[in-house]
């Protein structure tokens, strides 16, 4: 297998704090040029992993790979990989400047290449203007340019950021990530980043690697696994979805709602369902399958949605805001098997 | 008169009556005249800055004895505050990198020494040191100040260091950073401020001492301190004893300035 510049790979790798296992045999993979998030709750073992990546923890077991290079056992210093920190980590004695050229001078570059390559990078982040400044003198946002400048300068094989928006507020949050979408693609470098924000790792990633209890618990691209989740975690830490206990019967599940038609054929003789909010259709009549006669019991008014609340189940319904249906209402509903997942759970 | 003036009168009072007042009365007392049996004779004179420079009382003739006190003074304190802060610093680190048990019992073994009274361990040097054939002398001397100093300037590097941003640190790795450049970047300027407070704290009480300089030197290593002590006890000489404090005064004064103007040329 060829490897390109900025590929990663990762298998295997155990680590433990003590006597607590933080990540248990991990393996994923990063392609050149390619955005690739680790999306998990606090205490998954992302941030552990990327800290792994770059050096600054070493793995029990297992092998990092970049660019089909072993670098399991390479200190920080010496990868080509730079960090985006989560409070950014600016050297606070530094202007702007400097601190964009701390690698460049580290590496012993010599002053006018740095100050070409610093000044490029600047003018990439835009932040051409604030290069006397420093840190203490700088909002947020611009901190988090600075740091993104002063990793991206040393042109890594891959740019790895960790939790890099957690510290900025939402409608920044927002604008920055389309930035750092627009600004990968711009350099058609492999970005990783760790996140445990489900709409930052959907809205920015080419691939999503979702983390629980210290293992990789479903990847691949946001839609799919968004789509099809394949665990009750999955399912329920990406957006909502509404969950149904089932029994495997000759061509379908027997649950609380009826015998239910699903996407695939379940592999348990007891198990779960999953179909979320927005895919549940209210309809005028009993639909050909997976038809299922409930009351809205409640409407909970979201803006751009409604949440409706249904019983039996309670099934839990996003809808349309100029939906005419009213709480007390009787409905036909229909669960689209396209869209009725089994889980393995 | 508002009612923040009238609160900040009792402020105004005790500074003036516990501070003010008794730095006038030294400064008043080092222009009069003492008399034979060691009264005060409030004539203005000059006389003990004249003597503070070396002149003698008797017959005007000159002598470097006195400015060489002033002069060692400032050098004991000076290097009793290097070594100090260049023991500490390594210690700071030590013992922040301990468990949390291992912490308390460090530092708690910084501080016994501390409370126990500063006659009886410099006795106790002195005993060690003629043992191993060091005493008297300077070097005792720099033991003894060193030992009693130390624990002024540990406590404020540590505070900083056990505070560390080790994100720098990280950062710096990160980014190529060699060990040096890791120490220089990310560490020594997250620590200034303690060395700062430990300079201040070991070169002020370092100027004036005169316990250590007295059992430890064996009445040859004369620090400012000894000089005034003798004049408001043995000698009696208020007058000469309150122009060595106003000197004093200016010395210490003079260095935490140097101080002050080094870390502000230091800082961005």
């Amino acid at each position: 297998m060829t490897q390109g510049r900025g590929e990663l790979q990762v298998e295997g790798v155990s680590k433990s704090f003590g006597d607590t296992p933080v990540l248990r045999e991990v393996g994923m993979a990063v392609g050149g040029g390619e955005f690739v998030t680790l999306v998990g709750p606090s205490g998954c073992g992302k941030t552990t992993l990327i800290r792994i990546v770059a050096g600054l923890e070493l793995a029990d077991a297992g092998r990092v790979l970049l660019s089909g290079q072993d670098i399991t056992a390479l200190p920080a210093n010496r990868r080509p990989v730079n960090t985006v920190f989560q409070d950014y980590a600016l050297f606070p004695h530094l202007s702007v400047f400097e601190n964009v050229a701390f690698g460049l001078r580290s590496r012993r570059v010599p002053p006018p290449e740095v100050s070409r390559r610093v000044a490029a990078a600047l003018e990439l982040l835009q932040l051409g203007e604030l290069a006397r400044r420093h840190p203490h003198q700088l909002s947020g946002g611009q901190k988090q340019r600075v740091a993104l400048a002063r990793a991206l300068v040393n042109e890594p094989e891959l740019l790895l950021l960790d939790e890099p928006m957690s510290a900025l507020d939402a409608k920044l949050r927002a604008e920055v990530r389309l930035e750092l979408r627009r600004l990968q693609r711009e350099l058609g470098k492999a970005f990783l980043l760790v996140t445990h924000d489900q709409d930052e790792a959907m809205t920015v990633s080419d691939r999503i690697f979702v983390m629980h209890a210290g293992r990789i618990e479903q990847f691949g691209p946001p839609a799919e696994v968004y789509e099809h989740p394949t665990s009750r975690f999955v399912a329920e830490f990406l957006g909502a979805a509404n969950l149904l206990r089932g029994k495997a019967t000759d061509g379908g599940v027997e649950t609380a709602l009826g015998r239910l038609v699903t996407r695939s054929r379940p592999t348990w003789q007891d198990g779960t369902l999953a179909i979320r909010p927005e895919r549940i259709r209210i309809v005028p009549q009993a639909p050909a399958a997976n038809g299922v006669r409930g009351r809205i019991r409640e409407a909970v008014y979201c803006g751009d949605h409604v949440d409706l609340f249904v019983e039996p189940g309670p099934l839990r319904i996003r809808a349309d805001p100029s939906s005419p249906v009213r709480v007390g209402d009787e409905v036909w509903l229909e669960l689209p098997p396209e869209h009725l997942e089994v889980l393995r759970d | 008169m508002g009612e923040g003036t009238l609160l900040a009168l009792g402020s105004i009072l005790w500074v003036t009556l516990l501070l003010v007042l008794p730095l006038l009365v030294m400064v008043a007392l080092a222009f009069a005249q003492s008399g034979a049996y060691g009264e005060i004779r409030w004539h203005f004179t000059l006389g003990n800055f004249r003597r503070l420079a070396g002149f003698s009382v008797l017959d005007g003739s000159w002598s470097p004895d006195t400015l060489l006190i002033l002069l060692r003074s400032v050098w004991v304190a000076g290097v009793t505050t290097l070594l100090c802060v260049a023991l500490s610093y390594p210690l700071a680190f030590f013992i922040a990198s301990r468990s949390r048990l291992t912490r308390a019992v460090l530092l708690g073994l910084v501080i016994v020494p501390f409370c126990t009274n500063l006659v009886v361990r410099t006795l106790g040097w002195r005993v060690l040191l003629e043992w191993a054939g060091l005493y008297p002398g300077p070097f005792a001397v720099f033991v003894g100040m060193v030992t009693s100093e130390l624990p002024f300037a540990l406590l404020p590097i540590y505070a900083v260091v056990e505070r560390l941003d080790w994100s720098l640190v990280e950062a710096a790795h990160d980014l190529y950073a060699s060990r040096t450049r890791v120490f220089l970047h990310a560490i020594l300027p997250q620590t200034l401020p303690g060395l700062a407070a430990a300079a201040i704290l070991t070169f002020i009480p370092a100027m004036g001492a005169f316990v250590v300089p007295d059992l430890l030197g064996g009445a040859k290593y004369w620090l400012v301190g000894n000089l005034i002590q003798q004049q408001f006890g043995v000698s009696r000489n208020l007058p000469f004893g309150a122009a060595v404090s106003l000197a004093l005064l200016v010395l210490t004064l003079a260095g935490l300035f140097l101080l002050r103007r080094h870390r502000k040329e230091g800082e961005p």
